[in-house]
């Protein structure tokens, strides 16, 4: 068994509005920054063990489908690093 | 025979409900999401609140609760099933109704009356209702924009599927009447069975003539013929 540290990024659709992300925007606007756009993600890093990368990577996609991610307005990226 | 409303750790509106439907003469008892479902259970209420302090995302933590499991056996039994404003979200993340409810388009919690419209009949909690009736019943939310893909608002549309639709006091579907920015003014839809439906607006808040609104009464009312024994 390997032990793998996963990092799953959770991100809104492309063309799904993100309020916070918006209120977040006009925020630094009022402190003088220029701003095209900010977009926000939810990062999680799972410390796990598995046979393989691969193996954690299936493990983790299973966790984004079934739970850390709502599949009808997220995307989301898994990246596997060994420990 | 017994109106189930389950309690999650966090669920607030649970006594509220109790309340709403003993006024209305229904045998209801507040159950802990551990204890699984009673016996006679003949119709089920997901109430509002904010399970898990919202974690994650609003209900998202209580669709995983095991209770979830019997909840969709009993789904497909045929037992209605409610889920408000925290149970609609609830019952959106179990995916036993489509799309999800996310933060309001205005990104803050919106407590206010709103006006819905009676969408479709073709389910037991508005057997007592007629399509094109508006009702006045009060929103507390956070999170509840309703989003869906263009394939899935589509599915509800050919199905019949959507129950509610925010708009103004004389039924009219207007952007200024939608409070959170939801998809299609959609206020409230039904899952897979016409007999499993969510609603964000909250109908035991406006049941009891004390509280001053009592548009909600026709929702709970209109389950009672659907009771299964």
């Amino acid at each position: 068994m390997g032990q793998y540290t996963a990092t799953l990024t959770v991100r809104l659709k492309a063309g799904v509005l993100d309020p916070e992300a918006k209120t977040t925007e006009r925020a630094l606007g009022r402190l003088g920054f220029e701003v095209d756009e900010l977009r926000r993600a939810d990062r999680f890093e799972i410390d796990l063990e598995a046979d393989s990368a691969s193996n954690a990577a299936d493990r983790v996609d299973e966790m984004a489908e079934r739970l850390l991610a709502n599949p009808t307005i997220h995307d989301y990226a898994v990246e596997i690093e060994e420990r | 025979m017994t109106i189930a409303i389950i309690r999650f750790g966090g669920s607030n509106c649970d006594r509220d409900t109790y309340i709403a439907l003993e006024h209305l003469g229904f045998d209801s008892e507040i159950v802990w999401h551990e204890d699984g479902l009673p016996d006679d259970t003949s119709g089920i209420i997901l109430p509002g609140g904010f399970s898990y302090g919202d974690y994650l995302r609003a209900g998202a933590m209580a669709a995983h609760s095991p209770i979830m499991d019997e909840v969709r056996h009993a789904s497909d039994d045929g037992t209605p099933i409610l889920g408000i404003c925290n149970g609609a979200q609830v019952c959106c993340e179990a995916r036993l109704t489509p799309g999800a409810f996310t933060i309001n388009e205005r990104a803050r919690f919106q407590c206010e009356h709103v006006n819905i419209r009676v969408e479709t009949t073709d389910s037991p909690w508005t057997a007592n209702l007629e399509v094109g009736d508006v009702l006045e019943i009060p929103i507390a939310h956070a999170e509840g924009r309703f989003e869906a893909d263009d394939e899935t608002l589509n599915r509800l549309t050919a199905d019949d599927r959507i129950l509610f639709r925010y708009c103004t006091a004389d039924g009219e579907v207007t952007d200024e009447a939608n409070p959170n920015g939801s998809r299609d003014n959609i206020a409230g839809l039904l899952g897979r069975h016409p007999h499993v439906a969510v609603m964000m607006p909250h109908p035991e808040r406006a049941t009891l003539p004390d509280l001053g609104l009592t548009d909600g009464q026709g929702i709970l009312t209109g389950v009672a013929e659907s009771l299964t024994v």
